[in-house]
C-alpha cells in the first residue's frame, strides 16, 4: 500500500467547460472533471452544500489502483446495448491499459459531476467521445510524465503499452501501481495529445468485448426486480384501463383481507396493493373492485382512429398542420395525372422490454433513495423530488443495468418511477419495490406513435422526382415543442435534391393515448415511407433500385450513403440470381448520424415473408467495438423484424387488446434471421449504434415482396393480429 | 399451508398458499432472484427452472404441483455442461440485457442433456419459447452448437 495525504489535487483549465482533474483518493488515481458551466453549478446549488463527498462536483472517469485494475465509470445507462465497453475501451485506448485489467462501474445519478445524465437517441459513444479520450489521455500523460521524472529521461522517450510504462534505452520499466504516487503528483495537461485512429491498438479490433457476460450468463446479474432490502414491501397499482380514465371510486375490502396485504391506498395512477410480498400484492390487487371515471378518458377504437388519421390527412378535422422541411412553390398547382400517390398506416407499438417496469424507492423525510434502472437518471430525480416533495440534490439514484428498454424506460415524465415514490411516501420510511406486471407495462402506454402518410411524387422525364408532397398524421413525440421527432427520417431526405418543390406538412393530433419514444423513434416507421416509396420510384423508372439510389446520393455528393450502398452491393451479391422464389430487397436509412444499409432475402410462404438472411453495412463514424457493433446491428435487426411481422397495439373502445405475450407477438429464435454485419472504415467522430439498425428493415422486406410480387406495402404489420406466430410453443412448458 | 419443497438439493418448508406461482416462491421467499419473471404466463421463459431435470415455466408452476419435484434453479444447476453453455456464451458475448439469459441458459442445459449435437431445428424446437427482445437468438445458436462440439470433444 501507497501511504499518501488524502485529496491531493490539481485541477487545469481544458478547452471546455469542464476542468480536468486528478487526484489521489483513498491511495488512487482518480481522473475526471469538475463542472463548472452554468447549468450544473445551478445544479450543484440544487444539490445543497458543496461538502458532501459523493455525489460531488467532481465527476470521476477513471480511478486507477494499487492492485493494478483501472475502473472505468460509466455515467450512461446499460440496458444491453454495450455502452460500458464501448467507454471502457476509449479510456483504455488512450491510456495504453492492458484491457484485461479494465472494469466498469455504473455511476450514480449525479448531475453535479455528469451534467445531464441521459440515454438515448444513440449519444452514449458520440456524447463521451471527447470525455473519455481525454480523460485516458491525461491519465497516460500524468504517468509519462513521473516516469520521465523518476528514470531521468525526456517525456518523448516514454512508451505505454498494455499498461507498462517503459524507457527503451534503458530497459527500465514500471506498472502503474509502482507509479501511482508520482503521477498523482503530475498536473494533468491542458489539453493532452491525443491518438491518431491509424495508432490505435484497442479501438476497432475484436479484443474490445463486454464486460458483463458472465454475470448475465450466471444469473448473478443484479436488475431492479431482483433488488431485496430489510423491511422492503412490494406494491402493485391498478391503473386504468383507458387512457385518460380517473379513479372513481373502490372497494378494498376483500384485497386488505389477502394473506401479505399490508396497505391499500388510492394514488394519482391508480389504486395501490402495498404487502409483504409480490404475489400477496398481485392476490391483493386481483381482489380490488374499482369503478373508473371515463369521462376524460379515450374510449375510441383503432378502426375509428385510423379513420380519423385518414380524415385529418385529407384536411377534414380542424387539425392545423405545420411545415417541415418545404422548399419551392406549392400552390395550389394540382398534381399530372401520372402523379405517384402513395399512403403509409402504422399501429402503435409497445417496448416490451424483458424486464417490466420496477423501481425500489425509500423516502425519509426530505431524503430520497432509488435503485433503478434509469435511463434519464436526471430526469427522475427531478421528477421524484417533485413527487416526494423534496429537491433534486435529495434524491440519490443507484443506476442498475436495465433488463431492456428500448426507449421505456427513457420517457420525459418518469411515470413508474414517479409511482414509486408516491407510493414510498406513504410507507413510513420502509423501501418500497414497486413491480409491474407484464399486463401493466404494454397497455400502460408510451408507444411508438400510429400514423398516417400520405405522399404525392411527381416524377420528371428522367424519372426523378420534381415535386415532393408530404402530409404526416402523428401525435407528438416530445411534451413540448414542436413536432420533429415524428418526420425525422423524411425530413432532409437526400430523396428530396432532384425536387424543385418540397411540400412537407405534420399534423398534430392530441387525444388521451400516450406515446413516447421507442427505438430509432420516428425512423422506425418514416424509413418505410422513404425506402420503401423510392424502390417504387425505381419500379417506374424502370431503373434497378441501388442504381437509381445512386443518382440522389451523388446529386447530393453524399459520400458515405455512397460507400455504404456500395459495399452492400457488393457483400449481398446484388444483382446476382437467387433461388425461384426469392428475392432480395434493399434499404439504406440514416439516424442519429449512422447510416445503415440492409439486404433482406425474403421468400413467402403462405403470404407470410420468410427472412433468411439479412447483409448489413453501417458507417458508424469510427468503429470502437466490431463484435458489439454487430451485435447491435443483429439485435435491431431482431426488433425491428418482429415489430414489421407482428407489431401492434390495438384499441377497442379504449382498451388495449395485446397485453402479453400471446397477442403481442414477438419474434422468436425459429424466425432469426441470419445476419452478416459489415463496416465501413472511417476516421470521422464514433456515432451511435443501440437504434439506427432498426430502421432499414422493414422497408428492405417490403422490398423484397414487392420484387416478388409486385404488391407495395403500405401498412404495417406485414401480419395481422390474428396470425399467430407459427408455434404455439408455450404449452410444452406449461406447469 | 406449509410445503415442504426441493430446491438446488435442499429442502425448505414453506408456509404460503399452495397456489402461489413457484417463481415468486423462489424469488421472494428463497431469494433466489437468478429466475426473472417476464410474463407470467408461460410465454417468455425468463422464469425456467429444471423440474426433475426438465424445463419448466416456473411463473405457472404451483407451489403445492412443485413440491413433488426436484427443482434446480440457475443458481445450483452444475456440471460440465453447464460450464461449456456459460463459456461459450462469455465466449460469443450472447447477453445484451441479459435478463432473459437465465432463462436461455436453463433451456440450453436441458437440451444438451436430451440431444448431445443438436441440430438447428432441435435449437429452434428446444428454444423458440425462450424470448429475447435484444434477439440474441443468433449468438445463444451459435454458443450452443459451440458447446455441444466442446462437450463432444474428448479431454
Amino acid at each position: 500500500m501507497i501511504d499518501l495525504p488524502e485529496k491531493k489535487s490539481r485541477f487545469r483549465m481544458t478547452r471546455r467547460r469542464l476542468i480536468l482533474g486528478g487526484s489521489l483518493i483513498g491511495g488512487a488515481l482518480v481522473v475526471g472533471y469538475i463542472a463548472t458551466n452554468p447549468m450544473q453549478v445551478a445544479g450543484a446549488i440544487l444539490q445543497g452544500g458543496g461538502d458532501d463527498p459523493r455525489p460531488s462536483a467532481f465527476g470521476p472517469f477513471i480511478r486507477i489502483t494499487d492492485d493494478g485494475w483501472i475502473t472505468v465509470v460509466n455515467k450512461q445507462q446499460e440496458l444491453g446495448q454495450g455502452i460500458h465497453a464501448g467507454l471502457a475501451a476509449i479510456v483504455a485506448e488512450e491510456l495504453d491499459a492492458d484491457w484485461d485489467r479494465v472494469r466498469v462501474v455504473d455511476s450514480r445519478s449525479n448531475f453535479r459531476a455528469y451534467g445531464p445524465q441521459m440515454t438515448g437517441a444513440s449519444n452514449g459513444i458520440a456524447s463521451n467521445w471527447d470525455l473519455m479520450r481525454n480523460a485516458g489521455a491525461a491519465a497516460r500523460a500524468m504517468f509519462v510524465a513521473a516516469a520521465a521524472l523518476r528514470w531521468g529521461v525526456p517525456s518523448g522517450s516514454i512508451d505505454i503499452r498494455n499498461g507498462i510504462v517503459s524507457h527503451l534505452d534503458s530497459r527500465r520499466t514500471a506498472t502503474f501501481p509502482e507509479l501511482l504516487a508520482d503521477a498523482s503528483r503530475q498536473p494533468p495537461p491542458d489539453s493532452p495529445m491525443l491518438k491518431q485512429p491509424a495508432d490505435y491498438r484497442l479501438i476497432g479490433t475484436d479484443k474490445v468485448r463486454r464486460k458483463d457476460s458472465l454475470s448475465k450468463s450466471t444469473g448473478a446479474q443484479v436488475y431492479t426486480q431482483d433488488i431485496q432490502r430489510p423491511d422492503m414491501l412490494v406494491a402493485m397499482v391498478a391503473h386504468s384501463p383507458r387512457f385518460g380514465g380517473t379513479l372513481a371510486r373502490f372497494d378494498a375490502s376483500d384485497a386488505r383481507k389477502v394473506k401479505g396485504v399490508v396497505d391499500v391506498f388510492a394514488t394519482e395512477t391508480g389504486v395501490a396493493v402495498v404487502a409483504e410480498t409480490t404475489f400477496a400484492a398481485w392476490k391483493g390487487r386481483d381482489a380490488l373492485r374499482i369503478e373508473w371515471d371515463d369521462s376524460e378518458a379515450e374510449t375510441r377504437s383503432t378502426h375509428e382512429l385510423v379513420r380519423y388519421y385518414h380524415d385529418i390527412a385529407a384536411g377534414r378535422s380542424d387539425v392545423e398542420p405545420a411545415e417541415f422541411d418545404s422548399k419551392g412553390d406549392d400552390s395550389e398547382v394540382p398534381f399530372d395525372d401520372d402523379v405517384a400517390d402513395f399512403a403509409f398506416d402504422f399501429p402503435y407499438l409497445a417496448h416490451a422490454p424483458m424486464e417490466t417496469l420496477d423501481c425500489v424507492a425509500q423516502v425519509n423525510g426530505w431524503d430520497v433513495s432509488i435503485t433503478s434502472g434509469a435511463h434519464l437518471a436526471t430526469v427522475d430525480q427531478v421528477y421524484a423530488a417533485f413527487a416526494a416533495r423534496t429537491i433534486p440534490g435529495k434524491v440519490d439514484i443507484e443506476v442498475v443495468p436495465a433488463g431492456g428498454s428500448f426507449g421505456r424506460r427513457g420517457v420525459l415524465s418518469s411515470d413508474y418511477l414517479v409511482e414509486c415514490v408516491r407510493i414510498a411516501k406513504r410507507t413510513d420510511g420502509r423501501p418500497v419495490k414497486l413491480m409491474w406486471s407484464r399486463e401493466d407495462e404494454i397497455a400502460s402506454g408510451y408507444f411508438r406513435p400510429m400514423s398516417h402518410h400520405r405522399v404525392w411524387v411527381q416524377l420528371g422525364r428522367d424519372g426523378f422526382p420534381t415535386r415532393w408532397r408530404i402530409h404526416s398524421v402523428c401525435q407528438s413525440l416530445l411534451p413540448v415543442g414542436p413536432n420533429s421527432l415524428a418526420t425525422e427520417g423524411i425530413t432532409h431526405s437526400p430523396y428530396f435534391s432532384t425536387a424543385s418543390t418540397v411540400d412537407g406538412k405534420i399534423f398534430t393530433p392530441t387525444f388521451p393515448v400516450v406515446v413516447g419514444l421507442w427505438r430509432s423513434v420516428g425512423h422506425s416507421y418514416t424509413a418505410l415511407v422513404m425506402e420503401h416509396i423510392i424502390d417504387q420510384l425505381a419500379r417506374r423508372a424502370g431503373l434497378d433500385p441501388a442504381a437509381y439510389r445512386r443518382v440522389f446520393y451523388e446529386k447530393v455528393e453524399d459520400k458515405r450513403r455512397l460507400a455504404v450502398l456500395d459495399e452492400l452491393c457488393l457483400k449481398a451479391g446484388w444483382g446476382t440470381p437467387l433461388e425461384t422464389g426469392w428475392a432480395r430487397g434493399l434499404a439504406i436509412h440514416e439516424a442519429f448520424g449512422t447510416i445503415v444499409g440492409q439486404v433482406a432475402e425474403v421468400r413467402l410462404v403462405d403470404g407470410r415473408p420468410l427472412v433468411r438472411r439479412v447483409v448489413a453495412v453501417v458507417d458508424c463514424g469510427i468503429a470502437i467495438a466490431h463484435d458489439q457493433i454487430a451485435a447491435q446491428m443483429e439485435g435491431s435487426i431482431g426488433f425491428g423484424l418482429s415489430a414489421a411481422l407482428y407489431g401492434a397495439i390495438t384499441l377497442k373502445d379504449g382498451i388495449v387488446q395485446e397485453t402479453n405475450f400471446d397477442r403481442y407477438l414477438v419474434l422468436r429464435m425459429n424466425e432469426m434471421p441470419v445476419v452478416e454485419t459489415h463496416i465501413i472504415a472511417s476516421t470521422s467522430r464514433p456515432t451511435g449504434m443501440g437504434e439506427p439498425g432498426v430502421a432499414p428493415i422493414a422497408p428492405a422486406v417490403a422490398n423484397a415482396i414487392l420484387a416478388l410480387t409486385g404488391q407495395p406495402t403500405s401498412r404495417l404489420p406485414f401480419l395481422d393480429g390474428n396470425a399467430r406466430s407459427n408455434t404455439d410453443v408455450s404449452a410444452q412448458f406449461n406447469g | 399451508m406449509s410445503y415442504a419443497i426441493s430446491v438446488n438439493g435442499q429442502v425448505h418448508h414453506v408456509e404460503d398458499d399452495g397456489q402461489t406461482p413457484l417463481l415468486w416462491v423462489l424469488r421472494d421467499t428463497l431469494k433466489l432472484s437468478g429466475t426473472k419473471y417476464g410474463c407470467g404466463a408461460a410465454q417468455c421463459g425468463a422464469c425456467t427452472v429444471h423440474v426433475d431435470g426438465k424445463p419448466m415455466r416456473s411463473c405457472t408452476l404451483s407451489l403445492e404441483r412443485a413440491s413433488s419435484a426436484r427443482i434446480t434453479t440457475i443458481e445450483a444447476v452444475e456440471g460440465a455442461d453447464v460450464r461449456a453453455i456459460q463459456d461459450a456464451w462469455v465466449a460469443h458475448d450472447v447477453p445484451q440485457c441479459g435478463f432473459c439469459q437465465s432463462g436461455q441458459v436453463m433451456s440450453a442445459i436441458a437440451l444438451l442433456r436430451t440431444v448431445e449435437k443438436p441440430t438447428d431445428r432441435d435449437i429452434d424446437l428446444a428454444m423458440s419459447g425462450n424470448l429475447c427482445r435484444c434477439a440474441t437468438y443468433n449468438r445463444i445458436r451459435a454458443a450452443i452448437h459451440d458447446a455441444a462440439s466442446k462437450l463432444g470433444t474428448p479431454t
